[in-house]
């Protein structure tokens, strides 16, 4: 199994993330999407990490599983605080810092 | 078989990731998500990373998407009606985006391609508990316990943020 399918695979997922960031107005379906983009470069890092067998790839994985675990609790509870402001998740409705 | 399995996972995972961003229920997009990232675990596995994938279904399509549902279901959220109508212009720029990025990592892979390894010889011993846990327990010892301080940050963090309200002291 060639490495640049892995590769492949996770640049598709990355972009669907990064489409699922641009077109949705869903503030949480944004975050979902922001989780898939983190996971195609965590498949990236696995992937190098096993072909060049080397384990530092698959430590920082490790790391960034802990760092996407703690931003997702984060940035849930400043949804929570928004929509008790906002009454909405749409963040075409939230524009308080809009100039 | 790798390829068969391969083939499998990917499917699967570009399916369910493309079903989650076009979905209008909250809940079922999430739900997608788990599906994909279940068959990102299964690559991990073809990729001999048995720990991470382990750990993929634990944290993520474990703890992280159960507190994803439990937001959702917290904030009973209506469908959209409609994610895909208003505002042509910028769905036609997201698109544009999207494709352009999409090509540039597609063409950096495939340029470089012949360049990169197939199979290491070290890769059977990357990626089991024994050889991560031998790593992180000796060399990587002080970004683990950073990690510990990071998890208690987070929690404390995220109490606060999502209380109803902040008590000042005066």
């Amino acid at each position: 199994m060639q490495l640049s399918w892995y590769l492949a695979l996770s640049a598709v997922l990355f972009s669907i993330g990064v489409l699922g960031v641009l077109i949705r107005r869903n503030a949480i379906v944004i975050f979902m999407s922001v989780e898939l983009m983190l996971n195609a470069v965590n498949l990236t890092l696995v992937a190098f990490s096993s072909h060049f067998g080397d384990i530092n790839g698959t430590i920082l994985v490790f790391f960034s599983l802990c760092v996407a675990a703690s931003e997702a609790a984060v940035g849930l509870a400043i949804i929570i605080a928004i929509f008790r402001n906002n009454l909405t998740v749409d963040v075409s409705k939230i524009n308080l810092l809009r100039w | 078989m790798v390829t068969y399995f391969f083939v499998l996972f990917a499917t699967l995972a570009i399916a369910s990731a493309i079903a989650m961003i076009l979905n209008k229920n909250t809940v079922n997009s999430a739900l997608f998500l788990v599906v994909n990232l279940i068959s990102l675990s299964g690559i991990y596995l073809l990729l001999q990373a048995q720990f991470l994938a382990v750990i993929q279904i634990l944290v993520y399509a474990g703890a992280i998407m159960v507190l994803f549902l439990f937001v959702i279901m917290l904030l009973n959220l209506d469908n959209e009606e409609n994610i895909l109508n208003k505002f042509r212009v910028r769905y036609g720029v997201a698109f544009i985006v999207g494709i352009v990025i999409l090509a540039q990592l597609l063409y950096s892979v495939g340029t470089w391609a012949n360049v990169l390894p197939t199979v290491s010889p070290k890769m059977v011993q990357t990626g089991t508990v024994e050889a991560v846990g031998d790593v992180l327990f000796s060399h990587y010892l002080l970004p683990f316990e950073v990690t510990a301080i990071l998890l208690t940050a987070a929690v404390v963090g995220a109490l606060l943020i999502a209380q109803r309200k902040i008590q000042t002291k005066k």
